[in-house]
């Protein structure tokens, strides 16, 4: 690990002042869960740490009339004690319950766990973000990818985003506010990734010198029968290998609106249009699950050895929204 | 006289017990000390400088701006310009600084410029590897292959596999290194307290230091697994001591969990194409394999299988893969496991292809296997019994409606565990304490207790009326704790010293309760006449009797020793494993497990038992989970990490149900190592639980869910 400086700002204008125009100059350390290993891996060495967990206006879960404000440094487990607001958000429970190590829980955010880097074995080996090798060719098409993107993996990017909460997140609706030298942006969560295009952009919408300050879950989403699927190796401590997040809008079992989200599959949280589409206006059985569960395949184009999570999109939208109406 | 034979069942008061590990609230409350733990004032912090590239000649070192580093003391070469490394993480330099993170930043401050040269890291046949890339024994051949497949009315085919893992110690490679003037003190995460001085020596000489062997002190009271990787004290042992000596301050140099997974532990990978032929009635009576494995650029021997079976008709032939990878270590039961897993798998296939049910194809063929065909069909039954073999198991393809399949498996098993050659002294005090010493080791087994045990159980006394002192150099030498021979050299070395102290502790008595010692024996803290127990003093009265001088005895233990009547080696065991796998998801989950071990004489069945419970976890691990995953674009290993090195966690491991096999037919062979049989077997009986469950063979351990899928025609290429 570099030495670096290390700031700790108590308010968000100290702490956007601490941080610089390009990615090197600063960090932000919430939890630390991800970044700290960066840095004793020496794949990222910012010059500057600044420390949020000090800023009082990051925390706290509060629900108001628009919706339920989660601030970026609340730990996992902090949101996990809010039972009354997370049954009705059973797909960000669910979601919680799968970062199943509870010192991980304990000291991640949910802003960390959004923009945590992602766990692409080649750029945790310091082949970069996008996995190239010294002469610049992608290392990942011909590589072991078996935890790969099968989504939008024509390159440059190939790794797939890490987050636990942001398929649910993105089918909730809900949105972040982004607070920088010019003030407070919004974004929905799902405008918060993008999908790198060379080596100088990031996985992130955010800007250098901006902080994640808030997420808010609208409170329309509440009336939603939404669910989460994950289906991972190990039981134990283990990230997911494909993830379905679903929210519905149902009248008896009929379906007037979908949102399904995948996770684990493509460099961003990855909308299941057709699937949506697949089951608009149709009723929800089993039979209609395993069907939006196929359609959620459509467009996947697996790489050498991620075959296999083809048919695991399938079953993961298909147990989600099972899930949902259950 | 004390008898040096082990005591019959009825008089045993200690052995077969199930008694807690003597040094539990010492590891539980965390006051127990590994070498990682050892902080002696002035320490230094030492990093290594690796080699980035898998095969590559050194063209040159600058250490200079390293050595000028903040807090920089000490710098050590393991190679030369002009040299090879041959893997990625193969040790180049160390380097010894105030604080860890100052030694890790120096050590990225160590310049070492590379040649890279053609390497192969791919776990890959022969074929594929090329042309100076593999060695191919010749075939080896019994009775007559051609006619036997002749005879053959079923025969099976299949592909089968188990790649490179790793050992995993939970405390990595490392010790601690202190001079004291000319002599050393090394606290050494090792499996051998008594066997570092040689390389020591050797080691500090190569390094132009002059050492004598006598004035190494190890000390090892407890340590965080070993497996088989930790006989040696390696290059990075000696380095500890050699930086130690240039700083004039002792080093702490442990290894990083990256590259204790790149060169600290190997066990190399076995695949085979196999063809089993068997008569309609099950009888077998062929075998023919081409199998291939690598265990790093020098290769691993030659395993041979079928496994157990010693089937009248068999031709095979083995290759050696070399590839630029962390070299073999010894793997708990070298080459058994993968030994065990080619041939239980192409077995069960076969009684699959037959219509059989495997147990009955096992026992069918039961005198296949030898000298202990009796034992493995007693404990083949006793398994069965006890996991509902015969209500449970169902042909191939669970056909429950449903995701959740389940299904039954199972493998047998054998191994040596004859007992290492050793000493121990048992030292019995004036006011009646007595201590036991001897230079051995305990892995986390039990090690400590068992000597206690036997120490007690001779002595008439209660387990906390002995002190045991182990892990220690300034003890009677013990051997290597390797193969399963720890507790057989222990406990013969320390039932041999302590019957003969107290033979003469007898001796002194005996006048004064009137009798001659051959009269006398020690139960439950007294000397007593035999047959008259009022005739009785406390074991504290007897002891006041010898005078001021301690009485001392050295015993010698394994099978040279005079204690070779109470050991002996070879031993079955077998296994039945019940998994329920998603056949949508691909996801298996051990369910339960079933292991019937037979060990002779068990000293503590809880020990015992936890050494069983560990290998089906460690064997549920890499039936499921573990893979040593490397990338033949650049030589890289994918997943030095435990984030990607994949191990079950407590949600993964089902239930597991231990039974040892005591009846006086087994416990009559005396005192037989355990550590390594139980974890042979449980690749293959999961493998087959699983194929049983779902109706086809995954034919590659660790059967995840890209492997389980793709067998079920469900994943695309895995």
């Amino acid at each position: 690990m570099r030495p670096f400086e290390y700031g700790n700002p108590s308010t968000v204008a100290q702490a956007v002042a601490l941080l610089g125009p390009q990615w090197d100059e600063a960090a932000v350390l919430a939890g630390g869960t991800d970044l700290l290993s960066l840095m004793k891996d020496y794949i990222v060495s910012p010059k500057r740490l600044v420390n949020i967990k000090n800023i009082r206006a990051l925390g706290g879960v509060r629900e108001e009339k628009a919706g339920l404000r989660i601030g970026a440094a609340v730990t996992l487990e902090e949101l996990y004690e809010h039972p009354g607001p997370l049954g009705r958000y059973p797909a960000l429970r669910t979601a919680i319950e799968g970062v199943s190590s509870p010192q991980m829980r304990g000291m991640g955010t949910v802003g960390g766990d959004l923009l945590q880097r992602p766990r692409c074995w080649y750029f945790r080996n310091g082949f970069g973000l996008l996995a190239r090798n010294a002469k610049g060719q992608p290392l990942v098409p011909g590589g072991d990818n078996r935890y790969h993107a099968i989504f939008a993996n024509s390159g440059p990017a190939y790794f797939v985003c890490p987050s636990s909460l942001a398929p649910a997140l993105v089918t909730l609706g809900a949105s972040v506010r982004l607070e920088g030298p010019k003030g407070a942006r919004e974004l929905p969560v799902a405008q918060l990734f993008q999908i790198p295009k060379d080596a100088n952009e990031r996985e992130h919408a955010i800007a250098p010198q901006e902080i994640l300050a808030e997420i808010l879950i609208p409170a329309s989403a509440a009336s939603t029968r939404n669910a989460t699927y994950e289906v991972r190796e190990r039981q134990f401590m283990d990230w997911p290998l494909a993830t379905a997040s679903v929210a519905l809008r149902l009248e008896g079992r009929e379906v007037r609106q979908a949102q399904i989200v995948l996770g684990e599959v493509a460099p961003t949280p990855w909308r299941a249009e057709a699937a949506e589409r697949e089951l608009a206006g149709k009723t929800l059985d089993e039979a209609a699950a395993a069907r939006a569960g196929e359609a959620a395949t459509q467009g996947a184009h697996p790489l050498s050895r991620n075959g296999y999570k083809v048919q695991l999109v399938r079953v993961a939208v298909q147990r989600a929204l099972l899930a949902a109406i259950a | 006289m004390a008898d040096l034979q082990w005591p019959p069942a009825a008089n045993r008061h200690l052995i077969g017990k199930s008694i807690s590990r003597i040094d539990g609230p010492w590891k539980s409350s965390g006051t127990a000390k590994y070498s990682y733990d050892m902080n002696p004032p002035g320490l230094l912090y030492a990093k290594m400088v690796t080699s980035p590239y898998a095969h590559a000649k050194i063209t040159a070192i600058d250490t200079s701006a390293a050595e000028h580093a903040p807090g920089v003391h000490a710098v050590h070469l393991f190679t030369a310009v002009g040299k090879e490394v041959t893997c990625e993480g193969q040790e180049v330099a160390a380097v010894a600084a105030d604080t860890e993170e100052q030694a890790e930043d120096a050590a990225r401050l160590v310049r070492v410029e590379y040649d890279e040269l053609p390497y192969l890291v791919a776990d890959t046949d022969p074929t594929h590897a090329g042309a100076g890339n593999f060695r191919q024994n010749s075939e080896e051949t019994q009775g007559n292959p051609t006619q036997g497949f002749q005879q053959a009315e079923v025969v099976s085919e299949g592909e089968y596999g188990l790649p490179v893992i790793t050992h995993c110690c939970m405390e990595s490679h490392g010790s601690v290194a202190q001079w004291d003037g000319d002599k050393l003190n090394v606290w050494l995460s090792t499996q051998n307290v008594s066997g570092q001085g040689g390389e020591y020596a050797q080691g500090l000489s190569n390094a132009g230091i002059n050492f004598s062997a006598s004035n190494l002190h190890v000390d090892c009271q407890v340590m965080g697994g070993g497996f088989g990787s930790k006989f040696s004290a390696d290059t990075w042992g000696v380095a500890a001591a050699v930086l130690a000596k240039k700083a004039g301050r002792p080093v702490k140099l442990m290894l990083d969990r990256n590259v204790e997974l790149l060169v600290a532990g190997c066990r190399p990978s076995m695949h085979g194409k196999i063809r089993v032929g068997a008569k309609r009635d099950g009888t077998l009576v062929a075998w023919e394999s081409q199998s291939w494995g690598t265990g790093g650029v020098r290769g691993f021997g030659v395993p041979p299988i079928p496994y157990i079976f010693d089937i009248p008709n068999y031709s095979r032939t083995h290759a050696n893969v070399l590839t630029n990878i962390g070299a073999a270590r010894a793997w708990r039961a070298p080459n058994h496991p993968q030994m065990c897993y080619l041939t239980m798998t192409a077995l069960e296939d076969l009684a699959a292809k037959l219509g059989m049910d495997p147990l009955d194809f096992f026992l069918k063929n039961i005198a296949l296997t030898g000298e202990r065909a009796d034992y493995y069909k007693q404990e083949l039954q006793q398994a069965a019994e006890m996991i509902g073999w015969k209500q449970k198991w169902h042909p191939r393809g669970d056909k429950t409606p449903g995701s959740i399949k389940r299904g039954l498996g199972l493998s047998i098993h054998t191994w040596g565990g004859a007992g290492h050659q050793g000493f121990c002294r048992t030292t019995i005090h004036p006011d009646g304490s007595v201590e036991v010493a001897t230079g051995s080791q305990d892995l986390g087994t039990g090690t400590r207790t068992v000597i206690g045990i036997v120490a007690a159980e001779t002595l008439g006394l209660p387990l906390e009326g002995v002190q045991v002192e182990i892990g220690d150099t300034k003890y009677p030498p013990d051997g290597a704790s390797g193969g399963s021979s720890t507790v057989g050299g222990v406990t013969s070395s320390t039932r041999v010293a302590a019957t003969d102290a107290l033979n003469q502790l007898l001796a002194k008595v005996a006048p004064s309760l009137g009798t001659t010692p051959d009269k006398l024996e020690a139960a439950q803290g007294q000397i007593r006449v035999i047959g008259d127990p009022s005739k009785a003093i406390s074991w504290k009265q007897a002891c006041a009797k010898m005078g001021a001088t301690p009485i001392v005895a050295q015993g010698q233990g394994g099978s040279r020793g005079p204690g070779r009547a109470l050991i002996s080696a070879g031993v079955g065991g077998a296994q039945m494993a019940e998994v329920s796998v998603d056949v949508d998801t691909g996801v298996v989950r051990m369910e339960k497990m079933v292991a019937v071990q037979d060990c002779g004489l068990v000293i503590d069945s809880k020990t015992a038992e936890s050494q069983v419970f560990g290998a089906c976890i460690m064997g549920t691990c890499y039936a499921l989970h573990e893979e040593k995953i490397m990338d033949q674009q650049t030589g890289t290993c994918l997943n030095p990490n435990m984030e990607f090195y994949k191990l079950g966690g407590i949600d993964d491991i089902g239930d597991i149900v231990v039974h040892f096999m005591t009846d006086p037919m087994y416990e009559n062979r005396g005192v037989i190592g355990l550590g390594e049989p139980p974890v042979v077997s449980p690749g293959a009986a999961i493998s087959n639980a699983v194929a049983n469950a779902i109706g086809v063979r995954v034919p590659e351990l660790p059967m995840t869910p890209d492997r389980v899928l793709a067998a079920l025609g469900k994943g695309g290429q895995a």
